[in-house]
């Protein structure tokens, strides 16, 4: 019955949204550290408020995620939330795409989707879906859900750019857990072999998957030093540390120097939410109504990110 | 229909794509080639050297390929991904699953080696479920060409047409059946007999044996309906319904007999409640090392059990 109402919503909104942030015209590159800060908050409550209406959801590794997300989508992606499949748009891959709330909370506050339409996350006939669904929601570029994939989705994209000369990049983020996959070392070794310069890999090492910690289920050892053995241009910074990110999205990943970026962020699942930081249990739980108000107070009050 | 009677000239489909390809690559610079290390014996090397920038080659890395060839495809290209049947089919069926069939992108999965023609490479390389596991994904056409001719027809309407296709060619040259005028599309089975006693339904590289095996029956007075059913899905459910009230129906193909063809046609006949039908296939049992022809014969794949088949229809 949501089917298609849902969908008119979502770009009824769209046309009909003012700019939240109420600076009129949006000047990227001018975001400062402080507001990214702020959009991660903002991020983190839509997030775990998307999850908790759902009452179903991935809370941890949304929040490990969601500075990362800030700095994408409010200063460094070149992206029209009014023609979100403009063909020079950089592109971003959530190859880790069971965190997808995090996406849609930015893609909310970023104005591709009203901010009251990612509340109906994974119910029948919204455009938010479990996973990212390209075919459902503006401002996916690709549809992922399988681990392991995405990440070769995005060498696709960046090596379409780099053939017709375009100078759009292409931004994905994988899991720590998510580089078992075998496929993700075959997606990174085509990434070096074609020069994707125009692709940045970041790492959400927040060193924990849905059985316990990737040191018990599966040890990556050093990622770091595995992407730069395998051939990529590689970095380790704190990735709730807003002035690293920007630091490093604005030196290191703009190198062209015909090697692929890799950023290991080390995070921490379920970050800016005390019980849900480093707990495996919160992977994949929605929060009752006691966690959830506790969870928007401590996030409210600005736990430190 | 014009059959070629001269049926003597023999050719692999899989040539048929190498030759389709290079015409593709010229005419639309959005076509791309995926390759993942057998680019030389799924002829791909004409379009390698002509168009080096509408090439990739993976390695020995399906799964990637298939990821690459949709992340291309959200872009506007139309990659075909090239690789032997039973990798293109299996190693990579939930990437196709996921990143091709599940967005719907433009992908074509071009494969050779389908069924038993691989036949000295033995049961590992036989691909006989490919076309079983590709129709039952959503969004998924599958199509097997006869011949050199239908099967660069074929190729060029898949090019022609949006969303993801499966491709499934000869490794073995099989016999020239078409001329080069004749036209086909995806979807529409190609009569190439009408008749009143027997249905024949095959595909692919079995069409030559129902051809020779509907000859033998007229020449014994029985009169019968050959369909040519180059795509199993989508089925062409109406050609299918066409042969119920002859009501006698065999399919044949180089697949197993689960999944394939023959499923797909009894569904419709099940369905109906109507007409009578026997299944020519693999005998749900993995190949050998052998020569294709002698792989055929074991399963029955035969001009010989086709009369049989029909004869015992006739009976009942
Ligand atoms: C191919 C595949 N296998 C299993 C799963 C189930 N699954 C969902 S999330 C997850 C753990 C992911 O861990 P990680 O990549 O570290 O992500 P994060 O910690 O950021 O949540 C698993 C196994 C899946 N989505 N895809
Ligand atoms: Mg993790």
């Amino acid at each position: 019955m949501f089917s298609t109402p849902l969908v008119i919503q979502v770009y009824k909104y769209m046309s009909l949204q003012e700019d939240h942030l109420g600076t009129g015209v949006w000047h990227m590159q001018q975001t400062s550290v402080e507001q990214l800060k702020q959009h991660a908050i903002e991020l983190r409550k839509t997030a775990v408020t998307m999850v908790y209406e759902a009452q179903s959801g991935h809370p941890g590794g949304s929040l490990s995620a969601a500075d990362v997300i800030s700095a994408l989508y409010f200063r460094e992606m070149n992206v029209d939330p009014a023609n979100p499949k403009w063909e020079d748009r950089d592109r971003f891959v959530l190859s880790k795409g069971h965190v997808a709330p995090i996406q849609y909370a930015a893609l909310a506050l970023r104005g591709f989707v009203s901010n009251e339409s990612v509340y109906t996350l994974r119910q029948y006939g919204s455009p938010f879906q479990g996973h990212p669904d390209m075919k459902k929601c503006p401002g996916i570029d690709i549809s992922t859900g399988s681990l392991g994939q995405g990440l070769s989705c995005a060498v696709g994209m960046a090596i379409a750019g780099q053939r017709d000369e375009k100078d759009y990049r292409v931004f994905a983020m994988v899991g720590d857990g998510e580089c078992q996959e075998g496929q993700i070392w075959e997606a990174i070794q085509a990434a070096v072999k074609y020069k994707l310069d125009n692709l940045i890999v970041f790492v959400d090492n927040n060193r924990l998957q849905i059985d316990g910690f990737c040191e018990d289920v599966m040890p990556l050892l050093d990622l770091e030093k595995k992407f730069d053995a395998f051939g990529f241009d590689t970095t380790r910074i704190d990735g709730h540390s807003m002035e690293q990110i920007v630091e490093t999205l604005d030196t290191f990943a703009k190198q062209k120097n015909g090697k692929p970026k890799c950023i290991v962020c080390d995070t921490v699942k379920g970050k800016g939410v005390s019980y849900m930081e480093d707990q495996a249990a919160w992977h994949g739980t929605a929060p009752n109504k006691e966690e959830f108000e506790l969870a928007i107070k401590e996030l409210e009050g600005g736990l430190p990110v | 229909m014009s059959v070629t009677k001269k049926a003597v000239e023999k050719k692999a489909t899989r040539a048929a794509f190498g030759d389709e390809i290079v015409r593709l690559g010229e005419s639309n610079k959005d076509i791309y080639v995926v390759d993942i290390d057998i680019g030389k014996s799924c002829k791909t090397d004409k379009f390698i050297e002509k168009f080096p920038m509408q090439h990739i080659n993976v390695g020995i890395a399906e799964q990637n390929g298939a990821g690459i060839a949709a992340g291309l495809a959200t872009t506007g290209k139309i990659p075909f991904i090239s690789t032997y049947a039973v990798f293109g089919s299996l190693r990579m069926a939930e990437q196709i699953r996921q990143e091709v069939c599940y967005p719907n992108l433009n992908v074509k999965i071009a494969c050779s080696h389908g069924g038993l023609t691989p036949g000295n490479d033995g049961g590992s390389h036989q691909a006989i479920e490919d076309m079983g596991v590709m129709r039952s994904f959503p969004n998924m056409t599958v199509i097997m060409g006869a011949d050199y001719h239908s099967t660069r027809k074929l190729i060029a309407e898949a090019a022609a047409m949006y969303g993801p296709v499966y491709l499934r060619f000869t490794r073995d040259a099989v016999p020239m059946i078409y001329d080069e005028n004749e036209t086909f599309e995806i979807g529409k089975a190609k009569q190439l007999r009408d008749g009143a006693d027997i249905a024949i339904i095959a595909n692919g590289d079995t069409v030559r044996l129902a051809i020779e095996a509907a000859e033998q029956l007229e020449q014994n007075g029985v009169s019968v309906k050959l369909l040519d059913m180059h795509t199993i899905k989508p089925l062409d459910v109406d050609a299918v319904k066409d042969c119920l009230d002859i009501g006698r129906i065999i399919t044949v193909e180089d697949h197993n007999i689960l999944n394939g063809l023959g499923s797909a046609v009894a569904e419709v006949i099940a369905e109906a409640g109507k007409g009578q039908l026997a299944r020519i296939g693999v005998q749900d049992r993995f190949g050998e090392s052998a020569p294709y022809e002698k792989l055929l014969e074991i399963n029955g794949i035969t001009v010989e059990n086709i009369i049989a088949k029909a004869n015992k229809l006739l009976t009942n």
